[in-house]
């Protein structure tokens, strides 16, 4: 099992989308991708679509800087 | 040349976009939807048509492709997605330079990086068999990842049963 991290805070719709599926496509079964995000759209969307297709939304954080959020899925 | 099989499965999201204009910023928002739907789980077809086929040429730039000498007149003017030109103020194709410097300089994905994650992202392409037919245009002129020539029917056929664009 491994666990991988992306930042998608500077990324602008849809590479925020682009960038996480690509990344969710490496994952074998029990990693671990952690998801660094801003509210909004990504916040709304990166943890529904990944559930939508079969991964699994362990936690989602509250960030220690304000306004971004960590969002735990697991393959 | 349709040798695509479809197989229909209700459970899949699908988008469908037709890509009928060549103009840079039309191009971007077909890449756009492709990308951020095929990211979100859609299964995403693009059946580019008449000027949007200058988006899935393998020469970029102006060439003269095309079969013939009109075709090839066609072909230099058209150009590729390199030349692409902007639907409005294009200033003699100033104005898409600058829209690439705004896109790089903002963080927003310029046409080039979003036609490549179309492609990571396994996007379906496809092109129009009758407009390449009188464009002078051969398969083997557009980028291997289209994955085939069809004619409406056929795209109708993919397009079922999800939503469908014309850009």
């Amino acid at each position: 099992m491994a666990n991988y991290i992306l930042d998608i805070t500077k990324e602008h719709c849809p590479m925020t989308f682009v960038k996480t599926k690509i990344e969710l496509s490496k994952l074998k079964s029990g990693d671990t991708l952690e998801v660094l995000l801003t509210e909004g759209e990504p916040l709304e969307n990166v943890p529904r679509s990944s559930t939508e297709q079969g991964f699994k939304v362990l936690s989602i954080t509250e960030s220690e800087v304000k306004g971004l959020h960590k969002v735990l899925i697991q393959k | 040349m349709a040798t695509t099989e479809i197989k229909l499965d209700p459970n899949t999201k699908k988008l469908s976009l037709i890509g009928f204009s060549g103009d840079f910023d039309k191009l971007v928002a077909v890449f756009t939807l492709a990308t951020g739907a095929a990211a979100v789980g859609y299964e995403v077809n693009v059946f580019f048509t008449f000027w949007g086929l200058d988006a899935i040429k393998i020469k970029q730039g102006r060439s003269a492709v095309g079969k013939g000498f009109l075709p090839k007149v066609f072909g230099v003017f058209m150009g590729g997605l390199k030349s692409a030109p902007v639907s409005r103020l294009n200033f003699g194709g100033i104005s898409p330079k600058i829209f690439r410097y705004l896109m790089r300089k903002n963080n927003v994905a310029t046409l080039e990086e979003l036609v490549e994650a179309a492609k990571v992202l396994g996007i379906n392409f496809y092109a129009c068999e009758m407009a390449m037919h009188i464009l002078g245009i051969q398969k083997s002129d557009l980028i291997p990842e289209v994955k085939d020539v069809l004619g409406v029917a056929t795209f109708l056929k993919l397009a079922d049963g999800g939503q469908t664009l014309f850009i």
